[in-house]
């Protein structure tokens, strides 16, 4: 009843028990914390905006992408993954999410940023769809923590269209 | 010395009843685990509700070695959400994250398009020939939390399986010499 086998079981035991309880009420602790971020896409120019040979559209543009992302960050959150997709609705698809720009934030001083960049990734119709097209551009993040839930949410901006004629 | 002599005689004295009521209560400890994985995988909705991250695709969000838990709702995939899927013909799960969403108006039928955050180019050349889009059956499950470096433990009993064999060895040794 007191060997160094019995001991040793009810230590590691107790040992993962309290390791768990501490990763769940570190996850559990998130849930309180304020949320602000802002952000602000614009559109600075539509470099070209084509018909590709196998018939689907393609638009590159630059874009200007100010956010304050800080109020994300707490004591367990390992990065924030934050991305700008662009929304729109054709008549075949009800809804279509291109992902335009992504990055991994490290740390809270990161998370205040301004960035002019043209798209990373392709932006391509599913058929061609795109001329005069209305569409929203969100800015999703996703909080990963260091041990627990993920967070995600976004901000969404409309008003932003695509030239009625290919360039 | 003594103590393999302590053992040899436990094993001797062993009698029937006891070995039995051992046996038994071994199966009661293996069957509760297999129920509460059976009704993990009821509550989460899908077949794996727990997969250890094997790639450095995803780091530094989640690095080889930490354990992912997921859920599948019927909610829409929608973009941005990290996903679990199996390609055609392939048994790994790969986990990435859905970065292209193009859903059909009225049938639901959706396109999904995945990148490992760690990878320069999208999950095309990882899906089956001749295939550009995952569809809904493809994925398992959605990523809802973490546990960092718990899944060490299955990579290591699946890369040398000699330890898996000498853990249960040990395991079976001290079921038999214990005496409760």
């Amino acid at each position: 009843m007191h060997s160094f086998g019995y001991r040793g079981n009810a230590l590691l035991t107790f040992a993962v028990t309290i390791l768990a309880f501490m990763c769940a009420i570190a996850s559990f602790s998130d849930n309180f914390s304020n949320q602000t971020p802002s952000a602000q896409i614009q559109i600075l120019n539509i470099n070209w905006f084509q018909k590709q040979p196998h018939g689907n559209d393609e638009v590159s543009l630059t874009l200007n992408i100010t956010a304050d992302l800080q109020s994300l960050f707490t004591w367990n959150t390992k990065q924030v993954f934050a991305f700008v997709a662009a929304e729109y609705k054709t008549s075949k698809n009800s809804l279509n999410q291109v992902s335009l720009w992504d990055a991994i934030i490290p740390e809270k001083e990161h998370a205040k940023f301004w960035i002019q960049i043209s798209n990373k990734y392709r932006f391509i119709d599913q058929g061609y769809n795109l001329r005069g097209k209305d569409f929203n551009l969100t800015l999703h993040w996703h909080v990963m923590p260091k041990t627990g839930k993920m967070f995600a949410d976004k901000i969404v901006m409309s008003g932003y269209r695509l030239p009625d004629a290919y360039r | 010395m003594g103590w393999i002599g302590e053992t040899v005689d436990s094993i001797k004295s062993i009698k029937i009843r006891q070995l039995l009521t051992q046996a038994i209560t071994l199966g009661m400890i293996v069957t509760s685990a297999l129920i509460i994985w059976k009704a993990l995988m009821c509550v989460t909705g899908t077949e794996s509700p727990v997969v250890v991250v094997l790639s450095g695709s995803m780091e530094p969000g989640f690095k080889r070695g930490d354990i992912l838990f997921l859920h599948m709702t019927k909610e829409p995939i929608r973009a941005g959400e990290i996903v679990v899927f199996n390609v055609d013909g392939r048994d790994i799960p790969i986990v990435h994250r859905a970065i292209k969403v193009h859903e059909r108006e009225n049938t639901g039928h959706v396109d999904v398009l995945t990148k490992g955050d760690n990878n320069d180019v999208d999950d095309i050349g990882l899906y089956a020939d001749g295939q550009f889009w995952l569809h809904r059956h493809h994925i398992m499950g959605r990523a809802v939390g973490f546990l960092p470096y718990v899944g060490w433990v299955t990579i290591i009993m699946s890369e040398k399986p000699i330890i898996k064999y000498i853990l249960i060895g040990a395991l079976g040794l001290l079921v038999i010499t214990s005496k409760d």
